[in-house]
């Protein structure tokens, strides 16, 4: 017999897989309260908010933040303009090769990180380009471009080529036109991308390591302080912060898509 | 053509190819200022293509295209006095109807009093008051024709370009929308380019018809022109319906030898053919009835012809009927351009 009421199990199974991909981000969460600052011993022995006073007094802190901070807002401007540019391009006309470049624009998130890291480094040393944020932020805008494009050429394709044609029939020069019809049509694409690649640049790890010198950006620095533990919990307290800062960014990137779905696109 | 004489639209031997297509294959025609020019055509004739070319989203492969007097080629379509309705209507669906209307007056910096005011009055022109603040998606079809129409019009283009507007609405909506361009082309005087597959709406609504093969014109005329002596087989076929005899068959019918058209209802049955220049015997193979008429097929020296009889008109299966037309109800023609 079939019913649409899913069986005991699977609603056990469901529940039981949410629990084991969320425990280990509650614990995190916990052990920035925890007392204890040696090992972690569970239950916490004690709940304080010190060690979020520790952190906020450290400046190596306060250096990866804002390098990661400007790494993720500089790679998310650069995907923004190009991500769309691509976009636009391959939504609407039609050349040979055209199905290449998209998938060339799509491979580096495909790739594994260590791929794209190995990759981007022997390129850097080639070019003899000195690692330096810069070559952080072109490390992050190979994904966040494919993030912004993948939105953005979405849109595109549900936007009526008529809008734009109309636009320049009723006088109106290329700037105006993307002002005026493209640009709040496609806007809230391009904030969801826009987002979704700040979070996702902004908590990047593996091509970092292989495209950084001596910056830290938060992430990297997490990394070293789990290998060489001073203050065990102020490293949670920072964990925490990135799931703040990632997660906030992909929750409204979700919900301004969901609501693009009522964007109608065409008019007819 | 209408009374003014000056030209709004000139194509000279037009051709626009993509690739190995041609989609547009050395196109003639002249346009009158204020005439309402029907382009008429099965899909991928051209038809379009040439419209495109005139509001400038195409440019020709070879030719040379003028608007009243101006050379076209070249010139962007934001540059041209040229205005288009399309058929998806390409509404802005995040702006209002009234910023829609507004459009090609905000940008050219008209300011917001004088281009709301603009707008309200191209709206009262094509009947839509009291929607101003809607978007397009709360407007029904007929109610976002009118608002594409508004937006094309506000800004008085020399010329109008309607892109199978009609198509997208249901019978009733449509007859009313014909009704109300013939009222608008002639309470503004403007010319009016409209691209069509119905012949139905080319007939009745055109001044003048181009019709459309293959990338060229195969016949340009008045809708009577274009009904009663069209030109080519494929015109004859394409607009109305028509009994189409060979060169062989035609004599038998009381033509010459050569392609000729026969319409359906130039062919009277019983009492009344015998007034006809031509008269022949029929064997009626059967009838379908049609609300005013009752199309009826015949069997005239072994071929099949069809008929249009009154629908008080009964005839049995079967039944012999004399049958006739006039010899103007003859019309030759030549044999190219016949197939679609």
């Amino acid at each position: 017999m079939r019913s649409d009421e899913p069986s005991l199990l699977l609603k056990l199974s469901a529940i039981g897989g949410l629990i084991f991909l969320h425990w280990p981000l509650a614990i995190i969460v916990v052990y920035a309260f925890t007392t204890e600052d040696k090992s972690y011993q569970f239950p916490p022995p004690g709940l304080t908010l010190h060690w979020f006073s520790v952190a906020w007094a450290r400046p190596d802190i306060w250096a990866a933040l804002t390098l990661s901070f400007n790494v993720a807002l500089v790679a998310t401007g650069l995907a923004l303009v190009l991500g769309t540019l691509a976009a636009a391009a391959l939504s609407r006309a039609q050349f040979w090769g055209r199905d290449n470049v998209s998938l060339l624009l799509i491979l580096p998130i495909a790739l594994p990180g260590i791929i794209t890291g190995i990759a981007l480094r022997s390129a850097f040393n080639l070019m003899d380009l000195p690692y330096s944020v810069f070559t952080i932020v072109l490390g992050h805008a190979t994904f966040c471009i494919v993030v912004v494009y993948n939105n953005a050429v979405a849109r595109f394709r549900r936007l009526s080529p008529s809008l734009v044609e109309a636009s320049f029939d009723l006088g109106a020069d290329a700037f105006q036109t993307f002002r005026y019809v493209v640009l709040p049509n496609i806007g809230t694409a391009l904030l969801a991308g826009g987002m979704l690649a700040f979070a996702l640049s902004f908590d990047e790890v593996i091509v970092t390591t292989f495209t950084a010198g001596q910056q830290t950006t938060l992430p990297i620095w997490m990394l070293n302080e789990l290998v060489r533990p001073r203050e065990r919990p102020v490293t949670n307290v920072v964990a925490v912060l990135v799931m703040a800062v990632t997660f906030f960014p992909i929750l409204a990137a979700y919900w301004l898509t969901r609501e693009g779905e009522h964007v109608a696109g065409g008019s007819r | 053509m209408t009374s003014t004489s000056a030209t709004a639209v000139l194509f000279q031997n037009v051709s626009r190819h993509f690739g190995t297509v041609r989609a547009v294959d050395g196109v003639d025609f002249e346009i009158g200022q204020g005439e309402f020019f029907a382009m008429l055509g099965p899909s991928g004739s051209g038809k379009t293509t040439c419209l495109r070319l005139i509001a400038g989203f195409e440019q020709p492969t070879a030719g040379h295209i003028e608007i009243f007097g101006e050379t076209a080629e070249g010139l962007a379509p934001n540059r041209r006095d040229v205005n288009t309705v399309f058929q998806d209507y390409a509404l802005f669906p995040h702006m209002t109807v009234l910023n829609n209307v507004a459009y090609a007056l905000m940008v050219r910096g008209v300011p917001r009093a004088e281009r709301e005011k603009r707008a309200r009055e191209a709206l009262s022109l094509v009947r839509l008051e009291g929607m101003d603040a809607r978007r397009p998606a709360q407007l029904s079809g007929g109610q976002r024709q009118r608002v594409a129409l508004a937006r094309a019009l506000v800004n008085r283009p020399k010329v109008l370009l309607l892109d199978e507007p009609l198509g997208a609405l249901d019978l009733k909506l449509r007859e009313e929308m014909q009704e109300e361009l013939r009222r608008l082309h002639k309470q503004l005087g403007l010319t009016f380019v409209f691209v069509t597959h119905d012949q139905g709406e080319a007939l009745s609504m055109a001044d003048r018809v181009a019709v459309f093969n293959k990338g060229r014109i195969v016949q340009v005329g008045t809708p009577e022109d274009i009904y009663q002596r069209p030109t080519t087989r494929f015109v004859a076929d394409f607009v109305g319906s028509s009994n189409i005899l060979t060169p062989d068959q035609a004599p038998r019918f009381g033509g010459v030898s050569r392609w000729t058209s026969l319409r359906p209802e130039s062919i009277l049955i019983g009492a009344a053919a015998d007034a006809m220049d031509v008269r022949q015997t029929a064997e009626v193979i059967d009838q379908q009835f049609q609300g005013a008429m009752r199309k009826t097929r015949l069997k005239i020296n072994g071929l099949e012809i069809c008929a249009m009889a009154p629908a008080s008109q009964t005839l049995g299966v079967g039944q012999a009927a004399t049958v006739g037309w006039s010899h103007g109800a003859l019309h030759a023609m030549d044999g190219e351009g016949n197939d679609v």
